[in-house]
């Protein structure tokens, strides 16, 4: 059980996001959430190419004779790297102008004033 | 009472989560590696550079590239227009 | 947001040419070293990050401009669709500088060498366009979230 720790660590990733998302009032706390969620799946994404006593898959100096670790899943982590970027800037910024309009961060409060 | 049914579903789906953590395959061996076999070989000799990770990213999946800067430039077009109205 | 003490404006001076031209590095030699264009593009943003914070926001607006950031994201996005376009004698996105001769096309040595600059094809000048975009596209963010934090500020005293 010790040697499958990566996915553990990703499991504590999700459910912490998940956790936050459920039970939390404030704006930036739920958009601390979603980053959560997203940075766990990335690390799953990368975890699952790895190969046991094999180095990077560059050839500039590499040592000879090794073999090389799957690259495919580190090509789809720089995408989803990106578009966690994008999501993370608009939340944010729709939560600033929640808090021009309405002068609170707190959701509770920001659902009963409607005007 | 929708407390309790928060925090039963809340307990069901990390448990979830944990278990199927541990009974994961054993880490670092992965079991079909046919696709990426074949691109450590050739993508040398077709692609003229070392980098095999950057001929992926911008030679045989390239469409994937175009989509993600895509993405990038409507995200910088939604913030913009967001923030519109601001007068000094 | 007020700018900070004396000593981090002078580190700060003498700092951000290193970063960019850092960043620069890391793009331009992405077909040989790990790095490419995403990764040396946020690294060179990081620079007009440090600029914002250490001047504060009313101060670095004098000569970190929006527009002209605007414009290279544009070029940037439009030029990566041109290099796509100009390979379309066989089929989209079409490596035809790869082993040719001709600007980036020498044949590397098959297994461990190190790095020939000359080589790669289409690949360094896709990694120069989107290093160019995802640098503006970050340097926008960060300026226009700077200046909308002012504009969201209740008033303290009315």
């Amino acid at each position: 059980m010790i040697d499958n720790l990566p996915y553990i660590a990703v499991a504590l990733f999700i459910g912490l996001g998940i956790y936050t998302l459920m039970y939390k009032k404030n704006l930036i706390k739920i958009a601390i959430g979603v980053c959560l969620i997203e940075n766990g799946v990335n690390l799953f994404l990368i975890t699952l190419g790895y190969r046991k006593g094999a180095i990077a898959p560059i050839y500039t100096m590499a040592p000879s004779g090794q073999s090389m670790v799957l690259p495919t899943p580190q090509a789809l982590t720089l995408t989803s790297i990106v578009i966690g970027i994008a999501t993370t800037a608009l939340i944010l910024s729709v939560a600033m102008m929640i808090y021009k309009h309405y002068g609170t961060l707190d959701t509770d409060e920001v659902r009963r004033l409607r005007g | 009472m929708k407390k309790i049914i928060f925090a039963v579903a809340f307990l069901v789906f990390f448990s979830f989560l944990m278990v199927s953590a541990i009974n994961m395959r054993t880490f670092g061996e992965p079991t079909v590696s046919e696709m990426d076999d074949y691109f450590i070989e050739n993508a040398q000799k077709e692609t003229g550079a070392n980098n095999v990770v950057t001929s992926i990213v911008f030679d045989y999946r390239g469409f994937d590239t175009l989509g993600e800067a895509t993405v990038l430039f409507t995200a910088v077009v939604g913030i913009v227009a967001l923030f519109r109205g601001v007068k000094k | 947001m007020n700018g900070m003490s004396k000593i981090v404006k002078t580190v700060a001076n003498f700092v951000y040419g290193f970063i960019i031209i850092f960043g620069f590095y890391i793009i331009v030699h992405g077909h040989l070293t790990p790095g490419g264009g995403f990764q040396g593009g946020a690294v060179a943003a990081s620079a007009f990050a440090l600029v914002l914070i250490s001047y504060g926001s009313v101060t670095s607006q004098k000569f970190l401009k929006k527009d002209i950031f605007s414009l290279f994201e544009s070029l940037g996005l439009t030029l990566f669709i041109l290099l796509a376009f100009s390979g379309l004698g066989i089929t989209f996105f079409y490596n035809f500088l790869a082993n040719s001769g001709n600007w980036f096309g020498n044949a590397t040595v098959i297994g461990v060498n190190s790095g020939d600059m000359n080589t790669g094809g289409l690949i360094p000048l896709m990694n120069i366009a989107v290093g160019l975009e995802v640098l503006s596209a970050l340097g926008v963010i960060v300026l226009i979230m700077a200046k909308g934090a002012e504009f969201t500020k209740k008033k303290e005293n009315s």
